[in-house]
């Protein structure tokens, strides 16, 4: 117990002293994460209406992949980047492997099939003659999407918040195509394995407190949104 | 009003992730206690900044786990001007990221492994840098009775006839090579048997593992110093040949990968033999630990070293 409340008292006092390296790697945490999240924002739910509303052969195919992605380990997922970004790899000379951009594509191809899988069950559940009144008042196509996105407000913001709670608690992907190299890729998941693998347990949970903070903070603020969007 | 408020706060947290796409800056934390000689922020070139400032340093976890590279790299960097990467993996992958050219230079501390891949035309030199030393950890009332045992062999040897339980890394290592090493010298394979167990992990967890189970494991002497007040494992076994930990840096060969930095690769290792460079590593955590964790070796033979 006494190791728990350790914990506490040295997250608190990590922050308040400002910590430099520990302030770098939340900022860093959150860039990327919130990035990879955006980026799958803007991909997902696009694609999600569209595989929602449209008809074409294969779309049961397209359908079942998009939701196993859902369930891609993140660790794959970084050793197919990995792959990709090696000099080797065909995507060697944009020099990204040990970036920060390159944790951030990794994060995307984590979060993209969790947001697109969702908003496509968002978009199921809305009234099929919906989509065919909005046509029919002479919407296009841009106008159709940002109407259906207000009506499935809700589940669209749980997509987001699940999305960003996929990447910001993964840490294989981080591990492999980021390096974990302090200053640069550390982040705080990452920095958390680091430090329970040397031992320094208070250490690691106090961040591993942080980084449980950090996503109170977020999903409370998309909670709030969420939750305001109701009609009284 | 109300869904404006709303996507105006997720437009706000959009920006918050895309702004400043630039990674933070590099750390200078230890700055603080370096000379004003030099200053070489990122951004400023200095006369004579490498064209290819990126270096890829491909090193073990216990490497970085001791904290030298925390103190070295910062130095390099401030003299040569390059960038280094040090990922820390487990020697297996750090060896297998050399010999695909993703990394321009390797160091280890496998010499068998290290021999093969430079018999591989991997590498274009094998530097010898330092070295520390493994000892034979185990519960203070050692079971086994592997104190007072005339060699490493021997002790494990003592371990196997009681079968008493012994932790191992398990994860290809250099640590893990050279416990197998041991095993082979001693003649024995203890694999798939009830008392030899494998976590898979670094050697701090591998450590707490063999804490809680009271059973022996092997690991080197930095890690376990670093550790010593959080466990009840005593050292039962030190000193022998076989548990020298042997360091080399080898840059990665441009003829076989071109897409190397091979300027960046044979700077470090230079870096890394270099007296002064020497010089430090043979005081690092001398203050901390009352001993040294590395004895520098650079320039003498590898049999020579220990002795």
């Amino acid at each position: 117990m006494d190791v728990l409340l350790g914990a506490v008292v040295q997250a608190v006092r990590l922050l308040l002293s400002g910590d430099r390296e520990v302030l770098r790697v939340t900022a860093l945490s959150l860039q990327v994460s919130l990035t990879a999240t955006a980026l799958s924002l803007l991909v997902g739910v696009p694609l999600g209406t569209w595989l929602a509303l449209a008809r074409f052969p294969g779309r049961r195919l397209f359908l079942g992949l998009v939701n196993t992605g859902m369930g891609m380990p993140p660790v794959v997922a970084g050793l197919l980047i990995t792959v990709l970004l090696w000099r080797s790899g065909p995507l060697g000379q944009l020099r990204l492997l040990y970036t920060p951009t390159a944790i951030v594509i990794a994060q995307f191809v984590i979060a993209a099939p969790e947001v697109t899988g969702l908003t496509v069950a968002a978009m199921q559940q809305l009234n099929p003659r919906l989509r065919l009144q909005i046509l029919a008042l002479g919407a296009t196509r841009w106008q159709l999407l940002g109407l259906l996105v207000r009506e499935t407000r809700l589940p669209l913001l749980a997509a987001v918040m699940a999305g960003f709670g996929a990447v910001i608690s993964e840490v294989g992907a981080s591990m492999m195509v980021g390096g974990n190299i302090p200053g640069q890729t550390r982040v705080l998941t990452t920095a958390t394995v680091l430090e329970t693998s040397k031992g320094n347990f208070d250490l690691a949970l106090a961040l591993g407190l942080l980084l449980l903070a950090l996503i109170y903070v977020v999903n409370l603020t998309l909670t709030w949104v969420q939750q305001r969007e109701r009609p009284l | 009003m109300r869904p404006r408020a709303g996507m105006l706060l997720a437009l706000v947290l959009l920006l918050a992730g895309c702004t400043s796409g630039a990674v933070p800056a590099r750390p200078d934390g230890d700055s603080a206690a370096t000379s004003a000689g030099t200053a070489v922020p990122a951004q400023a070139a200095p006369a004579g900044r490498p064209a290819n400032p990126e270096v890829i340093l491909a090193t073990t976890t216990s490497t970085q786990d001791s904290g030298l590279l925390d103190v070295l790299v910062p130095m390099f960097e401030r003299g040569s001007g390059y960038q280094v990467k040090p990922i820390a993996v487990g020697t297996g992958q750090a060896l297998a990221l050399g010999a695909r050219g993703e990394a321009d230079v390797v160091l280890v501390h496998a010499p068998e492994a290290e021999q093969e891949w430079m018999a591989a035309d991997n590498g274009t030199a094998r530097l010898l840098v330092m070295h520390n030393d493994f000892v034979l950890v185990g519960p203070p009332d050692d079971p086994a009775g592997v104190r007072g045992a005339a060699s490493a062999e021997a002790g494990f040897a003592r371990i196997a006839q009681a079968r008493a339980p012994f932790i191992s890394r398990g994860d290809d290592s250099g640590t893990h090579k050279q416990e197998q090493a041991i095993w082979q010298a001693a003649g024995l394979d203890p694999r798939g048997e009830g008392w030899y167990q494998e976590t898979g992990q670094g050697m701090g967890a591998t450590l707490n593992v063999a804490d809680e189970k009271r059973a022996y494991t092997l690991t080197d002497r930095g890690t376990y110093l670093a550790r010593q007040s959080g466990l009840q494992l005593e050292i039962v076994l030190e000193g022998a040949k076989a548990l020298l930990n042997v360091y080399h840096v080898m840059p990665v060969n441009p003829a076989k990968f071109p897409g190397v930095n091979a300027a960046g690769g044979q700077a470090f290792a230079d870096f890394m033999v270099a007296p002064a460079t020497q010089e430090i590593i043979g005081q690092f955590g001398a203050d901390r630990y009352g001993q040294p964790l590395f004895f520098p070796d650079a320039g003498k033979r590898e049999d020579e070293v220990g002795s």
